[in-house]
């Protein structure tokens, strides 16, 4: 009898029977987890719950647990479970990671404790308005080739390759939350951050894209403030250079295009005005 | 009764979801010159369209030159077990090519053949080399390059974080939507000259689903309120290979691309059980083949530690699953401490896709409610019985835009008649709306925990109405449908509107019980086996019912199912079929094919 015959015979016996192992996984552990509960102008406190361990647990999988059991009204927002969203965002134990990723059984001894990303506003609980970081994507032009470039198009693998790394970026606005120009000087309204020198990297090094947004990085982009202290680096979920290979490049650019002292004086001698226009043709 | 205050927005066109199909739809609507209002659950860029790993099948020929859309075409309707609206099949294998092509030119980024075309890749039941991608984050890229076009396309405008729970008619016809803003609780009504659902699947009335939270069914379920045709609505697609372990990974995608590269299945005692079950095919049988013959195995005795099966990599050499696999080498490194590239992975099938949904016009997406239009997951008749890999992220754009266009000539047909609201369609949905936030006369009624019977659904849906199916089982589903609903009625949540993610829960479950009825009931009506559906208890297909897809639709307040026969393939695309690699005369589905021989001379449908 082939496997084929013995398991056909076997599945008519089977019934609609639920698959085995779904053993609970409960270590028998308790997880401490404390939220910060609270909306805007209240006085934000943490509270505390009691969740049980379960392997391989998430700090999302604990919260959720709390939803479902101890508190319903607990707000936090999350979509995939899986990495690939960014919705998750929020600040473990002071560092600004994804709960869905951040496993509970690698956090030191001790309590969890859940705080929102602080450098946005609240609006409930662990959910901030993010919404100025949509506002920036508009302010970046859109890919752009050449008139009447319409493809299909040759494009390398080396030069996906390339751009790939920027593409992989999931949104999830850590990077934003973490740099101190936004959290700590409050210059969302001047300064696009790392997460938009990326997108203004995978445009720039698009082979077919034609636009130039380097000096828009200067000028309403504020890249100068980015004193590359590497923290957007060092947070990225999707491990992005995001310092080495998307604001250093542009910083590279901007100093060749405009501080570049020769043609500094070139450009004075002609009688030009400093390049500003972010939306010029042509590199 | 006055109605609670709520925000009135006026547009043209309506758009309910932001993921593929709802971005392209907006896209398409605003380019006819309409203004578009585009409402999402989540924030923009994070609906389940992000998820999607493997590709986008479209016969572009670049790596197989023999693959053409005449080949996707028998493909995806061998696929489908000939239940698919062939038509559709026609459309979309004709137009996914231009709709990739258009994606490289909005800054999409696909990988490239040596000779710098776009490269394809391998997937289940595809008869070439045929679904163009990026690594495994294809979806994530189809996403950011439709955002960032519609963003920067005039007219069109994006509500984050809104959900709509009700249609408005006026007479016979949508003339809007009403809904609430979750962070503050608002309500707000939507007044427009049509309305796109492109609002995605349902997987979460399940245990184990690889869909985000937001596939909770809201768009099929409000358009059945609304008197919408639901089609083919038991077939529920189980993805082969989810995640088994840790249990709060249980179901997480592992995309089929790992099979696609040459990832080969074992079972515990190291056998390669494809061979046995689909030895042309192999690993990459269709969906519903491979789903099975790992439940099958488990079932034997022969599943791995955590009941799946173990899903083997290694051969291929750690650069190349680096490269090609990179998330998923990050996804099991992080959640199961698992090094692919020197461990097999543990897979089980996981809920995955859903091919019925609401019927629709081939051509333009249209409902059979006027003004009320359908693309992507959330319409049904692409895909008949089961859909192949990488024709989900197609179908959103061909029919997302269909739906868009389609829509945007509905609205402006009709720009000049009045749009009316009626007040008590939007107080009634208020008051249902609020019900489960009435604390009673004496402050705490005990009530039902919206997350309680979320779980108790699940249970339900995972066991008696989930891979396998009998008549007893689905009884007994139904039976517990009804309860729950009954129960659904006293659900009650603490805190107050402003983003209160209890009192959201509420309307998903209601809408998720109204989806799950017409799986369970059209389920009971298909007494066979075919595709996604498996009778334990009707091993076989059936003619008859291979000629029939069934339909759900609201008749009161209970929920009647009938069969409509299908419209049989005309000549001019039968002799496509034979252009599959799969083409098997004495194995073709049961139906119209083998119940009536080919006719010489018969007229072309």
């Amino acid at each position: 009898m082939t496997t084929v015959e013995r398991v056909r015979e076997e599945a008519a016996h089977i019934g609609a029977q639920p698959a085995a192992g779904q053993e609970s996984g409960l270590t028998g552990d308790t997880v401490d987890l404390r939220v910060l509960k609270g909306v805007p102008g209240g006085a934000p406190e943490e509270v505390a719950y009691q969740v049980p361990m379960v392997t391989g647990m998430v700090v999302l999988d604990a919260v959720h647990y709390v939803q479902h059991n101890l508190d319903t009204d607990l707000a936090c927002r999350w979509n995939c479970k899986a990495a690939k969203c960014g919705s998750c965002s929020a600040e473990v134990n002071g560092h600004p990671v994804l709960m869905c990723k951040t496993r509970i059984d690698e956090l030191p001894a001790g309590p969890v404790v859940v705080h929102p990303l602080k450098t946005f506003p609240l609006i409930k609980d662990l959910v901030t308005d993010v919404s100025r970081n949509y506002e920036i994507n508009r302010e970046i032009p859109q890919f752009t080739p050449a008139p009447g470039d319409e493809g299909p198009w040759r494009i390398q693998q080396v030069d996906i390759d390339r751009l790939y790394e920027y593409r992989r970026c999931i949104e999830c606005f850590l990077c934003q939350d973490v740099c101190h120009i936004m959290r700590s000087h409050h210059y969302a309204d001047r300064f696009y951050g790392p997460r938009f020198f990326v997108r203004v990297a995978s445009l720039e090094m698009h082979p077919k894209d034609v636009l130039n947004r380097v000096d828009q990085t200067r000028t309403d982009g504020g890249l100068g403030y980015c004193n590359i202290t590497k923290c957007c680096t060092e947070v990225c979920p999707e491990h992005i250079h995001i310092t080495d290979n998307a604001i250093i490049p542009l910083k590279e650019r901007n100093a060749d295009r405009h501080w570049d002292p020769v043609r500094f004086v070139g450009r004075f001698l002609r009688g030009e005005r400093p390049a500003g226009d972010g939306t010029q043709q042509g590199h | 009764m006055t109605p609670e205050p709520y925000d009135v927005i006026d547009r043209d066109v309506l758009v309910i979801g932001a993921g593929g199909a709802g971005m392209r739809a907006a896209i398409a609507a605003a380019e006819a010159g309409c203004s578009v209002a585009v409402f999402t659950k989540s924030l923009l860029g994070k609906a389940h369209t992000v998820m999607a790993e493997g590709g986008i099948a479209a016969g572009l020929g670049n790596v197989d030159a023999d693959d053409s859309w005449e080949v996707h075409f028998a493909d995806t309707m061998l696929g489908g077990q000939l239940l698919n609206n062939w038509r559709m099949v026609e459309l979309y294998a004709h137009e996914v090519v231009d709709r990739v092509y258009e994606l490289e030119r909005w800054g999409g980024l696909f990988d490239r053949t040596p000779d710098g075309r776009i490269m394809q890749r391998a997937f289940g039941a595809h008869s070439w080399k045929r679904l163009a991608h990026v690594g495994d984050r294809t979806g994530l890229e189809l996403i950011r390059t439709l955002q960032d076009r519609m963003v920067h396309t005039p007219g069109a405008d994006v509500f984050m974080e809104y959900t709509l729970t009700a249609l408005l008619k006026d007479g016979d016809r949508v003339s809007g939507a009403i809904g609430y803003n979750r962070n503050d609780g608002r309500f707000v009504v939507v007044r427009c000259g049509a309305v796109v659902l492109g609002s995605g699947g349902w997987g979460r009335m399940y245990r184990y689903t690889s869909n985000s939270w937001e596939s909770t069914g809201d768009g099929a379920a409000i358009a059945y309120d609304a008197g919408a045709d639901l089609l083919d609505m038991e077939f529920v697609q189980f993805h082969p290979t989810g995640m088994v372990w840790p249990p709060g990974a249980r179901g997480i995608l592992v995309t089929e691309a790992v099979r696609g590269e040459g990832g080969l299945l074992f079972n515990s005692e190291g056998a390669r059980f494809m061979l046995e079950y689909d030895p042309v095919k192999k690993e990459l049988s269709s969906r519903d083949v491979v789903a099975r013959s790992i439940y099958k195995e488990v079932k034997a005795g022969r599943g791995s530690p955590h009941g799946g099966a173990f899903l083997d990599v290694r051969h291929l050499g750690a650069e190349r699953i680096k490269r090609k696999l990179p998330s998923m080498y990050e996804q099991f490194h992080a959640l199961a401490s698992i090094d692919i590239t020197r461990q097999p992975m543990e897979v089980g099938p996981t809920i995955h896709y859903t091919m019925g949904g609401v019927r629709v016009d081939a051509e333009t997406g249209a409902t059979t409610v006027a003004g009320l239009y359908a693309g992507g997951e959330v319409a049904g008749g692409l895909h008949g019985a089961n859909r192949l890999g990488g024709n989900s992220l197609g179908d959103i754009l061909v029919f997302g835009l269909r739906a868009g266009a389609a829509a945007a000539d509905f609205a402006m047909s009709r720009r000049r008649e009045p749009k009316n609201i009626d007040e008590r369609q939007v107080t009634q949905e208020q008051q249902a709306l609020l019900r489960p936030l009435d604390q009673g006369e004496n402050g705490a009624s005990p009530g039902e925990n919206p997350y309680k019977l979320h779980e108790e659904l699940q249970a339900v849906m995972q066991d008696d109405a989930g891979i396998g199916r009998s008549e007893e089982s689905l009884q007994r589903a139904l039976a517990a449908i009804q309860e729950l609903r009954a129960r659904a009625a006293h659900m009650r949540v603490s805190g107050g509107r402003v983003l209160n993610p209890g009192w959201h829960t509420c309307r998903d479950v209601s809408n998720m019980l109204t989806i799950s009825e017409a799986i369970v009931r059209c389920a009971l009506e298909r007494r066979e086996s075919r595709g996604s559906q498996w009778r334990f208890d009707h091993l076989d297909q059936s003619e008859e019912l291979g000629q029939v897809n069934f339909v759900s639709r609201r008749d009161g307040e209970a929920m009647r199912v009938e069969a409509v026969p299908l419209e049989p393939l005309p000549e001019r695309l039968r002799p496509l079929l034979e252009r599959s690699r799969f083409y098997d005369p004495a194995k073709l589905p049961k139906g119209y094919m083998t119940a009536r021989p080919a006719r010489a001379g018969r007229k072309a449908g």
